[in-house]
């Protein structure tokens, strides 16, 4: 798919005009065949940047499957909130088994599709950042080492979200969640901790790894439907806001998602077999504080017992990213 | 074929030939000869087609399994001890989602202190996760056991573990009689999932079940063993008319007919058992035995109806409930329960040691005459838990119990694999 960046801002806005884009490079959701894999009606919170990120990476991942896709899910709030007794949202075969095991069940299910020779037939596995940076990592290095041919998307929302918002080892740095109180002389999460998964997934030079945000969707779409035609272990890390977790305004989930691209906090990127091969630039550099206040978890940063240091040392860390990365356009602002 | 061969190769034959379509495996002694002879026939081709994947952990293991058989393959895993217990959530997951796996449970011992050697805790931990639970008491039977397990955890749709003793079964070399492909394919048809992960049949599985039904979902995992009940014995009739033998089934009887005291165990303990029994019949004791292949599920009327005729029963067993005394035990005597027979229960072999003859004859001729106490220790080293114990009474920081015990058993370096 070709990108059409000066077309996009001549729409005026930062979302993608759809119109001006021929059929076949319209977005997945744009299309009235579009599979519905997660139905409405599932119990998500009002702004669930999950329920919206598993949304339209699992539609893209059946357009570009022809539909012939079976998921496996770890505990989290997207299983929970999608399959209360006796209802379900999914409109594929899908399996919850445990927490911590989704890539191993998704490892099975492709030895099986493989034994059956149903090449045909692709197997994605999807977890919370908590299942997949922590209790799950056992497994996801191990299907990664093994280059199983799955495709396994991580929904990060930066905190054990269905359990009432404890801190994950995705958590950022001065977060206040339910075991980070803002309380004491380091409020908030600890810095100096916590896993880079997407370097980690890199470590393993499985073919694929990618980051995107619900703020891209085109762009999420397009990574999707990359590694969907790709065999072996992929990973994709989609940046998905949780509007009760940190504290925002369900509305702000979109615009969060952006503003963590946009300062740096979060690199939007994509790499094959171990190498970086492309970024997603920011296009308007924004200060941390933009992104962080509009999220109570972060409110003991600011106000009366404002800690600017630690507010320079978020921002030490949006800097760092965007040189590491390279995430600034050429001669840009 | 009749073969003069390892336990764990003849159960990897076996295996091979249900045609299982997914084997994952995690190395654990006693356990790994059977997976190794399996990757060998995968790799080299004789056994296809079958995926062989070597997972990172016994959780995995497990886990890959509970994904091939929801997507209708044939499943295999095996393992013992402390693998057993890594995979434990997952254990549990396979039996509440109704998936047929099959898996060898190489009977070992648990840590600490870390021990290789053969007892019955690992499976027995097991006993209340809705997996079944076969007893091998020879390597034919284990060979015969697993051919069964598949065409009845398919038909029920719930998996089931087939339990052979460490290293005395799985390493052991004897006669075994393998069958051949056209005997286990008149056996053992394909696998027909109840349920399968298919795109164009999409279906949930797992969903997050509420107050409002869990308990219909847990009472028809053991609806489904109380059919097992039925279908074990009948299951073993039917392999004995295409295989010729009497194999599984769900106890196995002794001389019981006359007997007053039945010796009750489970696994290849059951053959020392035996000869002392005909030692002792030699002798004019009156003595029978009840081996139980079922422990799961467990044949509370068969066990009822073989021992109301005798008087006492001793449940010889290589597990220990602690705080309590036996596992299989208990489960004994809740089947003869209101039948005023007397019970001893003794707690053997764990950790691998050795049940000699010499103290089977001392312990049977005790529970004759109903000297035992209700719970027996058989060759505890009673001095060395008496020191350990007055040690602990004497100084605060005692140290490590294992460690003192070897060094009061003045065995300077034990083996550890
Ligand atoms: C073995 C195990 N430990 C703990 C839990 C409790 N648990 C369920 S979901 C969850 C949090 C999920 O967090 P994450 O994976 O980040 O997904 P999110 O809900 O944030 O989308 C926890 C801790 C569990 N179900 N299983
Ligand atoms: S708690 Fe967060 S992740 Fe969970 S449903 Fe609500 S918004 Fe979504
Ligand atoms: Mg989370």
């Amino acid at each position: 798919m070709s990108f059409q960046p000066v077309k996009f801002y001549q729409t005026g806005t930062l979302t993608v005009g759809n119109r001006l884009l021929a059929q076949d490079e319209r977005s997945v959701q744009a299309n009235q065949m579009r599979s519905n894999s997660i139905n409405s009606g599932h119990r998500a919170c009002q702004g669930c940047g999950e329920a919206l990120g598993a949304r339209y990476a699992i539609d893209a991942a059946m357009a570009e499957s022809n539909g012939q896709l079976i998921a496996a899910n770890a505990t989290g709030c997207l299983e929970v909130f999608s399959t209360p007794y006796p209802e379900s949202s999914w409109q594929i075969p899908w399996i919850h088994s445990l927490f911590g095991n989704a890539p191993a069940v998704a490892t099975g299910i492709a030895a099986a599709m493989k034994v059956k020779g149903r090449n045909d037939v692709r197997v994605v596995a999807q977890g919370g950042d908590g299942g997949t940076t922590d209790i799950g990592f056992g497994c996801l290095s191990g299907m990664f080492e093994r280059n199983d041919d799955v495709l396994y998307i991580c929904y990060d929302n930066e905190g054990y979200m269905n359990t009432g918002v404890q801190r994950s080892s995705a958590t950022p740095p001065a977060a206040r969640t339910a075991t980070t109180m803002p309380v004491g002389p380091e409020p908030g999460n600890v810095f100096g901790q916590g896993k880079n998964v997407p370097e980690i997934a890199m470590a393993h030079n499985i073919p694929y790894v990618a980051t995107a945000t619900v703020a891209d969707l085109r762009d999420l779409e397009y990574k999707v439907r990359k590694a969907m035609r790709m065999r072996g272990a992929r990973y994709i890390q989609i940046f998905v806001p949780c509007p009760l977790g940190w504290g925002a305004a369900s509305h702000d989930t979109i615009r969060l998602a952006r503003l963590a691209k946009e300062t740096g906090m979060f690199p939007v990127f994509e790499a094959e077999h171990g190498e970086v091969t492309s970024v997603l630039k920011i296009r308007n550099k924004v200060a941390i504080e933009e992104y962080l206040k509009p999220q109570k978890r972060f409110a003991h940063l600011f106000g009366k017992h404002a800690h600017p240091e630690t507010v320079a040392r978020l921002q030490a860390i949006a800097d760092r990213n965007i040189r590491k990365y390279g995430l600034l356009a050429e001669g840009g602002n | 074929m009749l073969k003069q061969t390892e336990g764990s190769k003849a159960v990897a034959e076996a295996i091979a030939l249900c045609r299982p379509e997914v084997i994952c495996a995690y190395p654990i002694s006693p356990q790994t000869h059977i997976v190794e002879a399996l990757g060998e026939m995968v790799k080299a081709g004789e056994l296809t087609p079958c995926e062989f994947i070597n997972v990172e952990s016994e959780f995995a293991a497990m886990s890959v399994a509970i994904g091939s058989s929801a997507a209708g393959a044939r499943s295999y895993t095996a393992t013992a001890s402390q693998g057993l217990l890594f995979m434990v959530e997952a254990v549990y997951n396979a039996a509440g989602l109704g998936l047929p796996i099959v898996m060898t449970v190489a009977n070992r011992a648990i840590g600490a202190p870390i021990n290789i050697w053969n007892d019955h805790s690992d499976s027995l931990s097991q006993r209340d996760s809705g997996w079944m639970q076969l007893f091998a008491e020879t390597n034919q039977e284990a060979v015969d056991l697993h051919i069964q397990a598949f065409r009845l955890a398919e038909e029920l749709s719930m998996p089931i573990m087939v339990c052979m003793d460490g290293f005395i079964l799985t390493h052991a070399f004897e006669r075994v009689d393998i069958p051949s492909q056209e005997q286990v394919d008149a056996y053992l048809p394909p696998f027909e999932p109840r349920q399968v992960l298919d795109p164009a049949e999409p279906i949930s599985i797992g969903a997050m079940v509420g107050p409002e039904a869990f308990m219909e979902v847990k009472y028809l995992a053991h609806a489904k063993q109380m059919q097992a009940l039925e279908r074990i014995p009948q299951l073993a009739d039917e392999f004995k008319q295409i295989f010729g033998r009497d194999s599984g089934g769900l106890i196995r009887t002794y001389h019981i007919e006359d007997a007053e005291t039945v010796v009750i165990a489970m696994g290849s303990v059951l053959g020392t058992i035996k000869d002392v029994v005909d030692e002792m019949r030699a002798e004019g004791h009156k003595i029978g035995v009840l081996g139980i292949i079922s422990f799961r599920p467990f044949p509370l009327e068969l066990v009822r109806a073989a021992l109301i005729k005798s008087r006492r029963f001793i449940v010889l067993e290589k597990s220990l409930a602690v705080g309590m005394g036996g596992i299989v035990a208990t489960n004994v005597r809740m089947a003869v329960s209101g039948t005023g027979l007397k019970g001893f229960t003794a707690i053997a072999g764990l950790g691998g040691r050795a049940i000699p003859k010499s103290s089977l004859h001392k312990l049977f001729r005790q529970a004759e005459k109903e000297e035992l106490e209700p719970v027996t220790f058989v060759d505890l080293d009673w001095d060395a838990v008496n020191k350990q114990l007055e040690r602990e009474k004497q100084t605060r920081r005692s140290g490590p119990i294992a460690e003192n015990i070897l060094h009061d058993k003045g065995i300077v370096s034990a083996k550890f694999g």
